[in-house]
């Protein structure tokens, strides 16, 4: 194939791969950046996004976008209440201590992956996109459908921003992240933060998944790259900077996507794994991020 | 393993002493092998099942036609006049866990076989194991790993034909009539390599060219970004995928091309196992051509064997499960199931088989066979089984999707798929 249409198809993949991941990465983000959690379970609530997508298209009966719709709605919030209550039934009672809900967000991985297995089964399900365009550039065919989630995900982000900079929740939030004691100090009920953060940050992944569950299919281990590549863009974007992590979330995505069209996937996920490493060698705290004390 | 060890609150230090007992319980074979077995007891099969991992759809059916044969093969009598049982114990399609598995039949179960692996590199990480453990262990796996000599005495392959035959078997019509400029697409591992290295030979010595080749790891989840490297002088585009994203594949490579032109297809029907080829955006594969180990759909004039055998195993005439058409079966490749069972019955039936004892003397048997007739036990077709590579040898055929269906329209002879020997296990020890 010529260079140019090459070029072009790189990055289509590469904006689609970078959209998905802004938004999976930014539940990462804010979980961290509000709750200093490193969340390992985060992918696992990104593939029960997706297959509960799967369960919502057999349900709802009528054409494929109602259904696809109601996924849309639905899933994230089964997804945030499943992570509400994760919050305090199990990080709450460990008090937040950072190698304890490592370890228990492991094992949350293990039970929602063998739940998965065990209710909808080892297989890969597809579900149907909401519509069916086909753009045929005079090089190559592209779906349509592609590029409608690069649109719905910048929809997406742009409504967790103005929550966090213009809504009483967000300011809330904003304010547990800066000094927790502080806030507590200032009435604010630090326990209902945090659930409510956990549960955005699992219904923020549960999205991209519904998002990008008609072209990749429901499956039981999907959860494991979206989770790898996360906490890639989390640590190159700076642990809990939101603007990072999107600044980031575009490199990868878009490099990922011309590395791999034009080289080899592998590669691409070996150099992105290489800029981690220079990333915390040389800035430990991330592009945007701030050293803490 | 190790949870009759774990008492009912123990403790880190309790578990893990628990488990290294249970390990060196297990190693050192304390349970001291089945001496005699009597002569009514069941003969125990141990069938290593992808229940889950990346072959699920595969080990959902390969389960089915296990317990359909075993019924059929229990009703006419058994083994040597002795019932037969199968214990189904899943691997993950899991090479580190199918050795585990094989471990569990051999020294737990006390299994006289272990049989049923399908995906290669699951083979290629069980297969040592049993060789090991001097248990009988017959593999579906189409790799060319058996017949090439890179495995063991213990390990046979009586039930379908390797990748090597198949695909020189099929060179010559694919170039005669398709192309001559081939790219390959195939996954990057064992079972993918075998298809790279047997079919590029098979495209030169045919006069043909292969002028890429696009590796796919198996586990990829998004295809797009591979097919800009199918070039566009491309007349014949070769392609295998497997795992649980083959929809995913086909879908992606249709998206691809579009309206607008593209090479002849030519596919391995991997690529769509357990898919049903009507589904959305799987129209461009009107007209495109496929290998079928066994053809999906009923094909004109299907033999008395062929129709009993899709009653057993609940197929319809689509290829899909009579109890439910949205669950297609790999029809292609789970008659392989079918047919070792039956071909470890002439086995052990040939050997005089009574108990683990006369393991050894059930694979020279084995070893002796020299073919498997068409029948009610082989539906796909005749089998020419050679001793020396432990392998067999079938007819494939190549199909066409014509109105939504795969029609044959051409069969291989048993000759197109010879080649000569590269081992004889028969000159190993046990």
């Amino acid at each position: 194939m010529e260079f140019g249409p090459f070029l072009l198809l790189a990055l289509m993949e590469g904006l689609v791969t970078a959209a998905v991941l802004a938004l999976t990465a930014s539940g990462l983000s804010l979980v961290f950046g509000i709750m200093r959690v490193v969340n390992v379970a985060h992918g696992a609530f990104f593939m029960l996004g997706a297959v509960l997508a799967w369960f919502t298209a057999q349900w709802v009966p009528g054409p494929p976008a109602v259904a696809f719709a109601v996924a849309l709605i639905v899933c994230p919030l089964i997804v945030g209440a499943i992570a509400a209550l994760a919050d305090t039934a199990i990080l709450k009672r460990l008090n937040y201590e950072p190698e304890a809900t490592i370890v228990a967000t492991i094992g949350l991985l293990y039970i929602l992956e063998q739940a998965a297995l065990s209710l909808f089964g080892p297989d890969a399900r597809p579900v149907p996109a909401p519509f069916n365009i086909r753009l045929q550039l005079p090089w190559f065919g592209y779906s349509g459908y592609k590029l409608a989630v690069v649109a719905a995900a910048i929809i997406v982000l742009l409504g967790v921003w103005l929550i966090l900079k213009h809504t009483r929740a967000g300011l809330v939030m904003r304010a547990t992240q800066i000094d927790r004691d502080t806030a507590r100090a200032f009435g604010i009920n630090v326990d209902r933060v945090y659930a409510g953060v956990f549960a955005m940050g699992a219904g923020l992944a549960a999205i991209a998944a519904v998002l990008i569950v008609p072209i990749q299919q429901a499956h039981y281990l999907m959860g494991g790259d979206p989770l790898l590549l996360s906490f890639i863009v989390v640590i190159i974007g700076g642990l809990g900077s939101l603007r990072g992590t999107l600044v980031a979330a575009l490199l990868i995505g878009l490099s990922d996507g011309v590395i791999s069209t034009f080289f080899a996937p592998t590669l691409a996920k070996i150099i992105a794994t290489l800029v981690v490493a220079l990333v915390l060698v040389f800035r430990p705290q991330g592009l945007f991020g701030t050293r803490t004390t | 393993m190790s949870n009759k060890l774990i008492t009912p609150n123990p403790s880190r230090r309790a578990v893990l002493g628990g488990i290294a007992a249970g390990g060196a319980l297990l190693t050192t074979g304390l349970g001291a092998r089945f001496a005699q077995a009597q002569s009514s007891a069941p003969i125990k099969l141990g069938f290593q099942l992808h229940r889950t991992g990346i072959g699920a759809s595969y080990g959902r059916w390969y389960e089915r036609t296990a317990t359909a044969a075993l019924k059929v093969l229990n009703d006419a009598g058994g083994i040597n006049g002795r019932p037969v049982e199968i214990l189904f114990e899943d691997d993950g399609t899991d090479p580190k866990r199918g050795a585990e598995v094989v471990e569990k039949f051999a020294t737990q179960h006390k299994c006289d076989i272990g049989f049923g692996t399908l995906f290669s590199h699951v083979v290629m990480g069980s297969a040592p194991r049993a060789g090991e453990l001097k248990l009988p262990y017959f593999v579906v796996s189409e790799g060319h790993h058996v017949a090439s000599g890179a495995l063991n005495r213990w390990t046979l392959q009586p039930g379908i034909t390797d990748v090597k035959s198949q695909v020189l078997s099929m060179a010559p019509w694919v170039l005669q009539n398709l192309g001559k400029k081939v790219t390959m697409v195939f996954p990057d591992y064992a079972f993918g390599h075998d298809h790279r290295d047997y079919f590029t030979q098979a495209v030169q010595a045919n006069g043909g060219e292969v002028i890429a080749q696009v590796a796919i790891p198996p586990t990829e989840t998004t295809f797009t970004r591979y097919f800009p490297k199918i070039p566009r002088e491309t007349e014949v585009l070769y392609h295998v995928m497997v795992g649980p994203a083959v929809l995913t594949f086909v879908k992606e490579l249709g998206e691809f091309y579009g309206t607008g032109a593209r090479p002849e297809i030519f596919g391995f029907i991997d690529s769509l196992e357990a898919v049903n080829i009507a589904s959305p955006g799987l129209e461009f594969l009107e007209g495109t051509h496929f290998w079928e180990g066994h053809p999906r759909y009923l094909q004109e004039g299907a033999s008395e064997a062929e129709l009993a055998y899709r009653a057993a195993v609940g197929v319809d005439d689509t290829g899909a499960s009579v109890s439910d058409p949205a669950d297609v079966a790999t029809y292609a490749h789970m008659f392989s199931v079918w047919e070792t069972l039956f071909a470890v019955k002439a086995g052990m039936e040939a050997a005089g088989y009574q108990g683990p004892d006369d393991r050894q003397k059930f694979v020279e048997a084995m070893e002796a066979i020299a073919a498997f007739d068409e029948g009610a036990e082989h539906p796909q077709g005749p089998k020419v089984f050679n001793g020396k590579t432990h392998q067999a040898f079938g007819l494939q055929s190549i199909s066409k999707v014509e109105g939504g269906k795969l029609k044959r329209v051409h069969q291989t002879t048993m000759e197109d798929g010879f080649y000569p020997d590269e081992v004889d296990y028969t000159t190993m020890s046990f």
